[in-house]
């Protein structure tokens, strides 16, 4: 029996959100994330980490097989309700081997299959179920209409003539079939993951539009970042000195940008450093640049080291009212050229919001990160050659199942028409 | 008066699996065929097993059933298909002599305990009650049974064409059974129509053997069954020629004169066997195509061209025949011709085949909408078993697609049905690589003794490998080695520090039995079949470890009976369109349940929450 892992509670902004796991791995699930768990149905408060990077403070209970809502081994972790928590715990779950988000309705399935529940609370389902399949009904049909329809269906097809050719080869081997197909079937795999990947960083900035993009700002020490984020802000939200090294720690503001929530990060001045301390700001401010959105690299005269610019990055040139460049420059003091820069994040963040998937629920992302998965396997099994197909078709079918929910079955027999259409069989 | 407990109506391939199964399951069992000499006789191509097929004949055998060892005693040149890809889609394959064929089924049918043969007709059944107690033979006299199984083939309804001529009956020189498909008509049953095709038969002396290309057999050729080791008859090769522009000519230029073409032929014919019409036609930019010149037999002169079946006129068929290299001075011993039948909605069946409508009947091979031999058997074995079983009180015996290739092609034909004649293909297998035709044996005969259809001689040697294997498991389980030591022993692995025993070494494409006898010589006391059987296991232990869960799943959904008046309309939650499909299909399983369209998890819970409720109220 497989475990599953589902949101309990609503998803949305609240004061406790409940995550349960239920099956035979439920307790191992649990141990990795919290280090111990407390004895059966008695509270515990644990940090949740996997891997080393923290991801909340929960109330955690355990109840044993046949004596829980499932009627299996279940842990349930009480976290806090922010949306973007509840999402990190999610994500690092669908990491641990075994563990699979539990459909619509599973968890009640898996209480009725042990027994867990009466006759009356059954007649009592049928709400519930409605409401469950009606939210998957809506799901679907947001999927499949307009332009991600599309997509998806040109994915489909790509995989079912990948699996075609594959299966082609397989089960027509005796036939006058190509004998070897990996050519085409590695470029129809590599069609459908690159479409993945793109829809997988929509789903990053729909995550984004929910729960707010982060732009960083960085550069050497007493380039002006914090003077810069004061006059973003328009208060003063970080000290400023003239001395350098002044901000240590990461300093947040939140903001709304033409309707996009945004968080400024100012961050400490990157140079390399034997204080202790300044180090730490640092290296802290790298790992927060990196994983933001969005970094405005605050330029006074010199490079900044440690950290490259990426793509879709702004460099600006600061202290304006002092130094005259080329470009857009800035003076947080004046205030100079700051509309400016407000206006180039929010256009370069409204185009990523513009890419913002439909898909942007935590289960999409755990399909399209399997199905992705599955394609790689799939491909390192096609170039092994034509004695391991049966891998590779497997592999894609792997891929094809977890895109189900997105593109429909692809079964058996729409391989066959592919089959039948393309090659001319009977010997 | 006679009376048996199973009556089996029709001697073709069904037929024969049908009485024999059901004859082990210990039933007095009745085979009624119209000529005994038939029995085994092989009406289209003489080859047996095959990619998907020979998956079929190996579990037919780990049942004790008679395909698969027929087939060895008549096998004159076997091919395992696949040979150079993975072992899950190794299909074993042989030409037979079809007199050998014949005589090896008439001789196991003459010395299989509880059952008779009877030479006749069946013109009826006879009911009582509703429920099926004999058959009436076309002489008048009745023959008194529990349960019937009707494995006519193409005889409903048969129609021969050869290019504008038409004549009834079920294949050359056979009398169609009209009468009784009357009476099926009258059960009300859903019917199609089905077509299928034949090549001319040609005589080998007038072949240019020695400008042909050959196919010989495989230099060590693989068996279909586990009680056989190598063949018994004397092996040969197939010719191999090809169409031409001129065939191509000849055939577009005669279009209009064959059935098919012409608009004589309403039945759709299968997909993955088109007549050479339909080749043409339809891949018009096909120069050229293979035709394989398969031997009949040892000792007999005709052959099968394979490729080349056709509903065109006698005379269209030689010229273009003879355009053919190789066949330029042929003789044509019988024509090609297009056969259409009568076939019954195999969504009538149960998964026991039997008939929902009409208890006690039970239908296998053809008539269910499938095609080939391999096909037939095996569904003969069901029906023939379960009839058995059911005649003896005992209870039904259902094979799960996530333990059988027969489990799959039962559970396709039951919930999907067919639109063309069903054959069975690997990857309509979701567990292929746990399905094999190497492990047929360790996934059936045990069950096979369970269900009493298994003779004493297979079980004991299928007892000894079973211990040989779980020694040899056993055995590399308890041999562990570190990276570091596996490296000393020329075993290339990643210095990783994970230790891995010599079974999760064997799983690496690098490393193979060979070399862990080289780093452990103790291991060459284990078989060359048994370790080559481990190797295979170690291969795919990953994969079949992955989807043990969804088979657990499947097997869980199948044990949920829906019973036939289940009423979907009373399910307060479900949307109109999805009771509307669900009527429609009338799953009978909740495993088929959640293959129908549409399906979400929600809504099978609620269908289980029902049954659950159901099963409560009854107890």
């Amino acid at each position: 029996m497989d475990t599953i892992y589902a949101l309990a509670t609503a998803r949305g902004k609240a004061g406790v959100a409940v995550i349960r796991i239920s099956g035979p791995r439920s307790k191992e699930a649990g141990l990795r994330l919290c280090g111990t768990l407390p004895e059966a149905r008695v509270a515990g408060l644990r940090k949740l980490r996997l891997d080393g990077e923290e991801l909340d403070e929960a109330v955690v209970l355990v109840f044993e097989a046949g004596a829980s809502f499932t009627g299996e081994e279940v842990v349930e972790l009480h976290i806090h309700g922010a949306i973007a928590t509840a999402s990190a715990v999610l994500r690092a779950l669908s990491q641990i081997d075994g563990l699979r988000m539990a459909e619509a309705g599973e968890f009640t399935r898996r209480a009725l299959e042990n027994g867990r529940l009466d006759l009356a609370q059954v007649e009592g389902l049928a709400d519930l179920i409605e409401s469950e399949t009606e939210a998957q009904r809506k799901q679907a049909l947001k999927v499949l209409s307009g332009a991600v329809g599309k997509r998806v269906d040109a994915w489909r097809a790509d995989l079912v003539r990948a699996g075609a050719l594959i299966e082609a080869t397989i089960d027509f081997a005796d036939e006058d079939v190509p004998v070897d197909v990996s050519p085409e079937v590695l470029e129809l795999i590599a069609r459908v993951e690159t479409g993945i990947r793109g829809e997988l960083r929509g789903i990053t900035a729909g995550e984004r539009i929910r729960e707010g993009f982060e732009v960083a700002i960085v550069g050497r020490p007493n380039a002006g970042k914090s003077t810069l984020l004061n006059a973003m802000a328009g208060r003063e939200a970080a000290i400023t000195s003239e001395i350098a090294g002044t901000t240590r720690d990461v300093i947040e503001v939140r903001m709304d940008l033409r309707g996009l929530a945004v968080t400024i990060l100012d961050t400490a001045g990157l140079r390399e450093t034997e204080d202790v301390i300044e180090a730490i700001g640092v290296e802290r401010a790298i790992s927060r640049a990196k994983t933001a959105d969005l970094r405005v690299f605050l330029l006074d005269g010199s490079d900044i080291p440690l950290i490259e610019p990426m793509d879709n990055d702004l460099v600006v040139h600061g202290k304006a009212d002092v130094l005259t460049q080329a470009g857009l420059s800035v003076s947080g003091k004046t205030g100079e050229g700051v509309d400016r820069l407000i206006a180039a994040i929010t256009s370069r963040l409204e185009g990523m919001a513009a890419s913002a998937s439909v898909m942007s629920h935590e289960r999409h992302r755990n399909s399209l990160t399997k199905a992705l998965g599955a394609m790689e396997s799939a491909q390192n099994e096609v170039l092994a050659g034509a004695d391991r197909a049966e891998l590779a078709a497997e592999e894609l079918r792997i891929a094809a199942r977890a895109l189900e929910s997105l593109v429909g079955r692809v079964d058996v027999e729409h391989l066959l028409d592919e089959i039948f259409s393309s090659f001319c069989i009977g010997k | 008066m006679k009376h048996f407990d199973v009556i089996v109506v029709g001697g073709g391939h069904a037929g024969t699996e049908a009485a024999h199964a059901a004859a082990r399951a210990g039933a007095r069992t009745a085979l009624v065929t119209l000529r005994a000499d038939a029995i085994g006789v092989m009406s289209c191509n003489p080859a047996i097993g095959g990619l998907g097929k020979g998956h079929l004949v190996r579990e037919i055998d780990a049942l004790d059933g008679v395909m698969g060892r027929g087939a060895d005693l008549a096998g004159i040149q076997f091919r395992l298909l696949n040979r150079r890809k993975g072992p899950a889609v190794r299909g074993p394959r042989a030409q037979a002599d079809r007199r050998l064929y014949r005589e090896a089924m008439q001789k196991m049918t003459a010395d299989q305990e509880n059952l008779s043969v009877i030479e006749a007709e069946v013109s009826d059944l006879i009911l009582e009650d509703g429920r099926i107690s004999g058959v009436i033979l076309a002489d008048g006299a009745e023959v008194r049974c529990h349960r019937v199984v009707l494995t006519s083939g193409t005889f409903l309804n048969g129609i021969i064409h050869i290019g504008d001529k038409r004549h009834e009956g079920g294949r050359m020189g056979d009398r169609p059974s009209v009468a009784l498909a009357r009476r099926l008509k009258n059960l009300g049953l859903p019917l199609g129509r089905l077509k299928t095709g034949t090549p001319p038969r040609l005589d080998g002396k007038t072949i240019r053997w020695d400008v042909l290309e050959t196919q010989p057999g495989d230099d060590d050729p693989v068996v279909f069954s586990f009680l056989n080791r190598k063949p018994f008859a004397r092996q040969i090769s197939c010719g191999i020629t090809h169409t031409n522009e001129k065939t191509h000519e000849v055939i577009r230029q005669n279009l209009s004169r064959s059935a098919m073409y012409g608009g004589h032929i309403e039945g759709v014919g299968p997909r993955y066997c088109p007549s050479i019409e339909d080749k043409v036609v339809r891949f018009a930019d096909k120069t050229s195509h293979q035709v394989f010149l398969e031997p009949e037999g040892l000792d007999d002169n005709t052959v099968y061209p394979n490729g080349i079946s056709t509903s065109l006129p006698e005379d269209v068929q030689e010229d273009y025949v003879r355009s053919i290299y190789g066949l330029e001075s042929v003789n044509i011993l019988q024509p090609g011709y297009a056969i259409e039948y009568d076939y019954v909605d195999p969504r009538a069946l149960r998964p026991t085949l039997e008939l929902r409508a009409q208890p006690g009947l039970y239908l296998a091979g053809q008539i269910n909408g499938t095609t080939g031999y391999e096909e037939a058997a095996a569904q003969g074995l069901v029906a023939g078993l379960n009839a058995a079983r059911a005649a003896c009180g005992k209870e039904e015996a259902v094979f799960s697609r996530s333990t059988s290739y027969i489990g799959v092609m039962i559970d396709d034909l039951i919930t999907r049905g067919v639109s063309e004649p069903y054959r069975m293909f690997t990857s309509r297998a979701e567990f292929r690589l746990s399905l094999r035709a190497d492990n047929a044996d360790q996934r059936l005969t045990a069950f096979g003794i369970e269900l009493g259809c298994v003779g004493e001689p297979r079980r004991e040697a299928f007892a000894r490998k079973m211990d040989a294997l779980s020694a040899g498991r056993a055995r590399l389980d308890n041999l562990v080695f570190t990276p570091k030591q596996a490296v000393e022993r020329g075993l290339p692995v990643n210095q990783d520090g994970a230790k891995r025993s010599a079974f999760e070494l064997l799983a690496f494409p690098s490393i193979d039995f060979e070399m862990l006898r080289s780093a452990e010589p103790e291991l060459s006391e284990i078989d060359d079949d048994i370790s080559e059987q481990l190797a295979i296991e170690a291969l795919y232990a990953n994969y079949v470890e992955r989807q043990e869960a969804d088979a657990e799943a499947i097997k869980r959904d199948e044990h949920w009976n829906i019973p036939d008046g289940f009423d979907f309309q009373a399910l307060p939650s479900l949307s109109n369109e999805l009771k509307a499909k669900l009527e429609r299909a009338r799953p009978q399983t909740l495993g088929h349940a959640a293959k129908v369209e549409g399906m979400t998890p929600a809504a099978l819970t609620l269908i289980l929450a029902r049954l659950k409720q159901l099963r409560a109220k009854s107890a």
